[in-house]
């Protein structure tokens, strides 16, 4: 549906457009002053994950409009991965303090772990959704449930109930100083790697060939195969690099926590999902900025003592959401649907 | 080949027409004669070798409270097409509002027979305030909703330490008892089991009524096209809300049972796959299908309970090298996940399709009737 | 007998009806007529309730019937406000009891508290008559959804069929007659005997309406398995089992054949002689239009551009223009 905005002057209009970031650059002020440079750097941290679960979550849903449930598990799986090859096949047991050996280690495990990560969302696709497109909704949204189930159930079944430790190859004691407070450097290379993955992602959609396949896919399906895009290839796409993220989000949480376990995913699945709904589903500027707003909405219950609620804080945040405003806080981008 | 069939039905015609018409008296009669047969059936090898006929009867209780809550929300996914992904939240809520009316950690202790009924209005209660929010949201959002809804009330419960006792639960809550005759106990698990198959036949009867009656098809026509329905003089909005409060109910009746049961509720024991478990039930036995979602339930219940036990014992006996490092009662969740996504790629309608649900899972016909 | 004054209906930035005075004589057969994209349907479909007009109103026996929605803004308020009591109640009750609340008297004021908004959302969302009443003091109307239409006496048909696939012709039918029934949820339960005498009087009076519609003896057919032609009827007889006074018809002749067309028009005609329903109907078939209107409206561009009799239509050059274009109209 067309929708107009009534401001009728440019100057109007000019603030209009202000209007985010300046409510933005306020938000982070605030959030500064009253969580101090401590959590707000872990919120930026935190945030910097949400985003890069959530940008997975928004493309799914913006391509085939579907909720991939099984996508927070991804992100758990992506955490094992990590975890299995920096312990076994790097041999690592703590942090490595010679730096070209950190690069290159760390180089190695995100190659490997988007890698792997990529392919078994490509796989879930190709396995479990796509014979289903063309089914009643309420199909691949079961089957979505379905595998969300067996990745967590097998990952629970090798790697037990418990809290699992992750090697932190990065030494979380190197820091700087920040106006007296110290800064470490892992979470500005928690954050600035997944800026990057981010800042990639964009100019893939907007630039590539395939990028504009995903877009006009997303906005109309039909039309787009008519004019010649292979919807299997590009909706395969959309998984591969949903999924590798999600992978990249994994590997970023074991070296920040230093810890996995199989629920990971549920979790922080639904508030990343929370995420991309209130930025806007469909919406990849949208995810990023959900991701860091609930980042912060969870650190700062937190630090005023109600971090137990945190989860029924997120969750009440989405239903809310989604009745009053599903579009989100940037605008939904997905196809119309009466 | 249906005419084969056709004809070696034939003779059963007239009983089947009988039990046609007097569907509740039909239930009743096959509750009774197999919940009588069941026991008497583990008193025979190779059943009465894996556990004492005691311990059977245990484990059919606990089945039979599964496949009411597989019945409860077959009423709202299956009959007025609303997937609710939260429904072990109403369970928590029935089990929890009569653990705080019967234990020592309340103080007081009120008896069980009323408290069912309590347990049905917070129920249905509940249901309506989940419902409400839900009402105008598409399918996928809809499922998160109740998601999220699912995830609040355990929490919740969870830290609302004073009112629930936390983590720990509430425990010691009170067996129930008829004054004078009859006093369930933690021992003897035949009262419990003929409470069960009692509510049990209730409910399964009343749900047939709902089925056939105005808003039976009230919710059929919703499921179908709400547009239309709308259009026919239907309020959804309140059709939608009855489905989640009837479904919500049950969910509470149940949840007063259970706690009774096991005489303890903790936060626990209502955890996603709660839900995850009665939604398998439904897609296992075929979605719309009352007798169908109940035996899907009673299938998941025993082959996760008893098979997956013997499993266990088996490989142990023989000591198959990697595999008897593997406790097979873990693998019931993944089970779980494997039922729901072999169902939808393979057979959708269910083990036992609804009648009328076959026709949606078909693929679209071109050219003879109707346009989409 | 319906009347609409000054409909208006935006999409965002599109004006798909502009301004259209319109009126339905009782007991007559009245046709919308107008090329592609004039906005017939938009137009039908306010009437029935699914778009709520931006401005105008629509009136049916003289009683306001449609008007656009007010006081959007102050919904919220509406669910807060009632709350409040209970909430204060709840607080209250906390506080008198003192610092050491115990369990029972928490669980009592959440219970309390849970109960004001349950209360408070049932009646914003169940909106009984008396409530929308009240709160149309404080000036909120809510747009009207289709059902109301069919409480008032209004029934349509759809433009491609939406027809409950997987119900029998005879279940159809009997969600057709939802507004006339009062089977409730407990009746439904406990089987009384008013349900059950309901149900079946019911279920007669759908085999008539049946047998009216020439589809006697389909009864526990699948409306999903009925030709094309017995579908279009089917959701006729569905539409006219609400008893409705006003029948809106959207292209019932769309895709049959010369003979179904014929038989068709008659069933039109056979509604409005024997049952004394008013027909209005959107066609593109000119011969249907031309053969049963007592009446016609010409809407292009979603403006009405000429109304009257069926024979001072087939000659009004801004009709002809409409369709064939100016050329067309100048050679006539």
């Amino acid at each position: 549906m067309a929708t107009v905005n009534a401001t009728s002057s440019s100057a109007g209009r000019l603030l209009g457009s202000l209007r985010l970031p300046i409510g933005i650059v306020a938000f982070l002020g605030i959030s500064l002053t009253v969580l101090g440079i401590d959590q707000f750097v872990n919120a930026l941290t935190l945030g910097a994950i949400y985003a890069l679960v959530a940008l997975g979550y928004t493309m799914v849903y913006g391509i085939i409009e579907l909720i991939n449930f099984a996508h927070g598990d991804v992100f758990m799986v992506g955490s094992f991965v990590a975890m299995f090859i920096s312990s076994s096949l790097l041999g690592n047991e703590g942090a490595i303090t010679n730096i070209p050996l950190l690069a290159g280690s760390v180089l190695v495990l995100f190659a490997l772990t988007i890698g792997v990560m990529a392919i078994v969302g490509a796989l879930i696709e190709r396995l479990a959704y796509r014979p289903l497109r063309r089914a009643p909704r309420l199909a691949p949204l079961i089957t979505a449930i379905g595998v969300s189930f067996i990745l967590q159930n097998v990952i629970q079944f090798f790697f037990g109930p418990t809290i699992v430790t992750v090697p932190q190859l990065v030494p979380i004691e190197w820091s700087i100083e920040v106006s007296g407070a110290r800064v470490p450097l892992l979470n500005i290379f928690v954050i600035a790697a997944s800026v990057a993955l981010m800042f990639a992602l964009q100019l893939f959609i907007s630039r590539t060939r395939t990028g504009r396949a995903m877009r006009t896919t997303s906005m109309d399906r039909d039309a787009s195969s008519l004019m010649g895009v292979d919807i299997n290839r590009t909706i395969m796409i959309t998984f591969l690099i949903g999924s590798g993220l999600a992978g990249a989000a994994g590997v970023v949480h074991g070296l920040y926590y230093g810890n996995t376990s199989f629920n990971l995913g549920f979790q922080s699945g639904l508030k990343a999902f929370t995420a991309a709904v209130l930025g806007g589903i469909g919406n990849t500027a949208g995810a990023a900025l959900g991701g860091f707003l609930i980042a912060f909405i969870e650190v700062g219950a937190s630090a005023f003592g109600y971090g137990r609620w945190g989860g029924a804080v997120v969750f009440s945040l989405l239903v809310i959401f989604l009745v009053f405003r599903p579009t989100g806080l940037l605008g939904s981008h997905s196809g119309d649907r009466a | 080949m249906s005419r084969i069939v056709d004809a070696a039905n034939a003779p059963f015609a007239p009983v089947r027409a009988y039990f046609r018409k007097h569907r509740s008296f039909g239930i009743f009669v096959g509750v009774v004669l197999l919940s009588v047969a069941l026991p008497l059936l583990t008193r025979v090898p190779p059943f009465d070798g894996i556990q004492s006929t005691n311990a059977w009867v245990n484990a059919f209780t606990t089945a039979a409270i599964y496949a009411m809550l597989a019945m409860g929300l077959n009423v709202v996914i299956g009959f007025a097409g609303l997937l609710d992904l939260g429904y072990a939240a109403f369970f928590a809520l029935g089990g929890y509002t009569y653990a705080l009316a019967a234990s020592p950690f309340s103080g007081i202790h009120l008896p069980f027979w009323p408290m069912l009924l309590a347990g049905g209005i917070v129920g249905a209660i509940f249901g309506v305030l989940l419902g409400a929010p839900t009402l105008r949201l598409r399918g996928d959002y809809l499922a998160i909703v109740t998601l999220g809804f699912g995830e609040i009330v355990p929490i919740t419960l969870m830290n609302a330490d004073k009112f629930t006792d936390g983590v720990n639960g509430i425990g010691g809550i009170d067996k129930p008892s008829i004054p004078g005759i009859l006093q369930f106990t933690l021992i003897n698990p035949w009262p419990m089991y003929g409470l069960v198959v009692v509510l049990f036949t209730l409910i399964m009867i009343m749900i047939y009524r709902l089925e056939d009656s105005r808003l039976g098809r009230t919710w059929d026509a919703i499921r179908e096209d709400e547009l239309a329905a709308e259009s026919s003089g239907v309020n959804t909005v309140i059709a939608k809300l009855q489905a989640f409060a009837v479904g919500a109910s049950i969910a509470g009746i149940v949840g007063v049972v259970n706690a009774a049961k096991i005489t303890i509720v903790t936060p626990d024991q209502f955890r996603f796959a709660v839900s995850i478990s009665a939604l398998a039930a439904v897609v296992l036995g075929g979605m719309g299908n009352t007798i169908g979602v109940a035996t899907g339930a009673f299938i998941i219940y025993l082959f996760q309970s008893i098979l997956l036990k013997q499993l266990n014992t088996l490989v142990e006996n023989f000591n198959i090298p990697i595999l008897n490092q593997v406790d097979f009662l873990e693998f019931q969740y993944v089970l779980y996940g494997i039922v729901l996504v072999l169902m939808m790629l393979k057979r959708p309608q269910g083990i036992f399709p609804a009648r009328r649900r076959m026709r949606e899972f078909a693929p679209l016909k071109i050219g003879k009737g109707g346009l989409k | 007998m319906l009347r609409a004054r000054g409909v208006t209906r935006k999409f965002g930035g599109l004006v798909a009806v502009n301004n259209v005075d319109f009126e339905i004589p009782r007991g007559s057969i009245s046709a919308i007529i107008g090329p592609n994209g004039a906005g017939k349907t938009t137009f039908f479909n306010v009437i029935a309730g699914i778009y709520a007009p931006t401005e105008g109103t629509i009136e049916l026996d003289g009683k306001p019937l449609i008007s656009p929605p007010t006081g959007a803004g102050r919904e919220p308020i509406l669910l807060v406000l009632p709350t409040i009591p209970f909430i204060g109640l709840a607080i209250y009750f906390l506080m008198a009891v003192g610092g050491d609340t115990g369990l029972i008297e928490g669980v009592a004021s959440v219970a309390v508290a849970l109960l004001g908004f349950v209360g408070a959302l049932l009646l914003n969302i169940v909106r009984p008559a008396w409530y929308d009443r009240l709160i149309k003091r404080i000036g909120v109307t809510r747009p009207a959804r289709p059902n109301d239409m069919v409480v008032a006496g209004l029934a349509r048909t759809f433009q491609n069929i939406r027809l409950y696939k997987s119900l029998t012709t005879l279940e159809n039918i009997l969600v057709g007659m939802h507004v006339h029934l009062h089977g409730s949820l407990l009746g439904a339960l406990f089987k009384t005997r008013l349900v059950r005498e309901e149900e079946a009087a019911a279920e007669q009076r759908a085999r008539e309406l049946l047998a009216f519609v020439d589809l006697a003896g389909m009864e526990n057919e699948l409306a999903a398995n009925l030709p094309y032609g017995k579908q279009r009827l089917l959701e006729i007889a569905r539409a006219i089992a609400s008893r409705p006074k006003l029948l809106l018809l959207d292209e019932p002749a769309a895709g049959m054949n010369p003979k179904e067309t014929e038989e068709m028009t008659a069933l039109i005609r056979r509604i409005r002689d024997e049952l004394g329903i008013t027909v209005l109907l959107i066609e593109h078939d000119m011969r249907v239009v031309m053969g049963i209107s007592d009446y016609i409206t010409v809407l292009d561009h979603g403006e009405k551009i000429a109304e009257g009799l069926p024979k001072a239509i087939r000659t009004n050059p801004k009709v002809i223009e409409a369709y064939l274009g100016r050329g067309a109209a100048a050679g006539h």
